[in-house]
């Protein structure tokens, strides 16, 4: 079809308005303090500097928080990615009773309110901490746990997918020629599956980084706050350095954007498929 | 058909190693607290239980009677029902309006709105709201600045500030609709429209008897996923009014529940919203189900 004037320019036109919050956010951040606050804003600056980054990092141990978050969900994505690939094979593989069961619940695992959720969960982990302070309150460990529980169901359900993609066949061969199960899995399955674990781990990485009212809920000291709650205490009543939280948003939006762009063609697979033909 | 994988299943319950380690999760660290919660909201368990000192009674129903009872309650509820309403109905408005125009655009424009919405989309809620604040800030925001009216706070009245944080919503999840629909609008075979456009059929008859009888399973798809999303609300909420807004005027279900149990430590009121809010979901989850099922997606 030929492009059409008017779709064009409409289209243009909303991804100005989409993308401006993300600029006027990343420029905020480059600004120098003065600009910031003149009572002429302008889209550009001409003096740009790494001040306000300086400022976060150093002065409100940004730095920190951002190494607490790193560390939450690369270890949640390690976890969730292992503990996924041997489900979605169950699920896949397999006949059994039951698996509808366990895959509705998965299902529905995903729609709960995890906001409500955190009343309970607050208790558990306080009373967790008696028995295992490094998985109480105030504890990255805390924040793993949860998030490996609450990012597993959408892992399980998308990897399904990229499991049942893999020929049988293949499996079958290795089988006949004297492979174990474990081997099966671990030389032929695994590697095959890899591209689909990495687009999975992305939105596992996702939940955790994100991951605003566990970490505000659960940790109740500074030292172990993650970004999206340390980013609150920035606020402050009637003077906010709109410099320092630009900075600081934009430190936290880069590598999700980054590894959404990794995975960009990911994103609507098996989507795609729903439509009849 | 009976293949080897049969055999293999009659030898071990294999299935059953390989769900243990999600089992030992998942059981623990999300189905005992559903329990809990449950169980949380039919006590009466306030900070004098919290703290240890005092056991816990089993209050019954009285949480929920109190609930239904209270006025604050039902106005939360439809100022939610309102909220994720208008939120869903303008993500797929301009999701689907987006999707239409995109098949129609030039490569290098769709591509240029393609990574404007996944970066929107990518955002985390948290600096989606910290970006919007600012933008709309009393003193030093842009739009005051461009409106000529500095100094106007928009978070101050209720509905304005539920726009504001709706617009945020509705910034962060068209991405998804519009990507969709159009993977979706691009799935159909060119046959068929040229079949359409044989037979004589207007642009707008092609739309309404070809385009949309074969996008509906994934428009029911993608209307049931906005609408647990925008019914779950919680971030924007939380940060752009600062907890709820002025008299807790801008809270919704969620925020609500929260706030019952971490603010005021009346957290059996806070665990009753919650199974409220819960069996509302599963309603709504049972529609996704069966329009999954009829989409031809195998369980």
């Amino acid at each position: 079809m030929k492009p059409n004037r008017l779709a064009n320019s409409l289209v243009v036109a909303a991804g100005l308005v989409t993308v401006f919050p993300l600029y006027w956010m990343v420029l905020s951040a480059l600004k120098p303090d003065g600009e910031l606050t003149s009572a002429d804003p302008r889209p550009w600056t001409w003096a740009p500097t790494l001040d306000n980054f300086r400022d976060a990092l150093g002065v409100s141990g940004f730095g920190r928080y951002f190494l607490n978050s790193l560390l939450v969900a690369v270890v949640v994505v390690l976890l969730s990615a292992g503990v996924a690939f041997l489900a979605a094979v169950a699920l896949t593989r397999f006949r059994f009773r039951f698996r509808t069961t366990v895959l509705v619940m998965f299902l529905v695992a995903q729609m709960v309110p995890i906001e409500a959720l955190t009343i309970p969960l607050f208790f558990l982990v306080r009373d967790l901490g008696t028995v295992a302070p490094g998985l109480g309150l105030s504890s990255l460990g805390s924040l793993m746990l949860v998030n490996l529980a609450f990012s597993l169901p959408f892992a399980i359900w998308m990897l399904r997918g990229f499991v049942a993609a893999v020929p049988e066949s293949l499996e079958e061969a290795a089988r006949l020629d004297g492979a174990s199960r474990f081997t099966v899995l671990w030389r032929i399955v695994f590697p095959l599956v890899a591209p689909g674990l990495a687009a999975t781990s992305v939105f596992s990485f996702i939940t955790s980084w994100n991951d605003f009212v566990f970490a505000k809920t659960l940790i109740l000291d500074t030292d172990h706050q993650t970004l999206p709650a340390a980013l609150l205490v920035f606020f402050k009543p009637d003077e906010n350095d709109w410099g320092g939280i630009m900075a600081a948003s934009t430190l936290m939006t880069l590598p999700v954007l980054l590894f959404f762009v990794l995975v960009q063609r990911h994103l609507v697979s098996g989507l795609g498929g729903a439509v009849k033909d | 058909m009976p293949g080897p994988i049969v055999l293999l299943r009659r030898r071990v319950p294999a299935p059953v190693w390989l769900l243990l380690p999600a089992a030992l999760v998942l059981v623990p660290l999300f189905g005992y607290p559903m329990y809990q919660l449950g169980l949380l909201s039919v006590l009466d368990f306030g900070q004098p239980q919290a703290s240890g000192g005092v056991p816990a009674t089993l209050a019954g129903l009285a949480n929920y009677t109190q609930l239904l009872g209270d006025r604050q309650f039902w106005d939360v509820l439809l100022q939610t029902l309102v909220f994720a309403g208008g939120c869903v109905l303008a993500t797929l408005a301009v999701g689907g309006a987006l999707a239409v125009l995109l098949t129609r655009a030039g490569r290098r424009s769709r591509l240029f709105l393609m990574f404007a919405a996944l970066g929107a989309w990518a955002a985390p809620a948290m600096t989606g709201s910290t970006v919007w604040m600012f933008l709309l800030d009393t003193n030093s925001g842009l739009v005051n600045e461009i409106l000529g009216t500095t100094g106007h706070n928009w978070m101050y009245d209720k509905w304005p500030a539920f726009v504001i944080v709706g617009a945020v919503v509705v910034w962060h999840s068209f991405p998804f609709v519009m990507i969709t629909l159009y993977a979706g609008i691009q799935a159909i075979p060119v046959s068929v429209l040229e079949a359409a456009k044989l037979d004589g059929a207007s642009a707008f008859a092609t739309a309404r008897l070809v385009l949309l009888p074969m996008l509906r399973p994934l428009l029911v798809i993608v209307v049931i996923q906005s609408v647990i999303w925008d019914f779950k609300v919680f971030t924007q909420i939380y940060v752009m009014t600062t907890g709820g807004g002025i008299a807790g005027q801008n809270l919704v279900l969620n925020v609500y529940a929260y706030q019952q149990a971490f603010a005021s430590s009346d957290y059996s009121l806070g665990a009753a919203i919650g199974v409220l809010m819960t069996l509302i979901l599963l309603a709504v989850t049972a529609l996704y189900i069966r329009a999954l099922r009829r989409s031809g997606e195998e369980l």
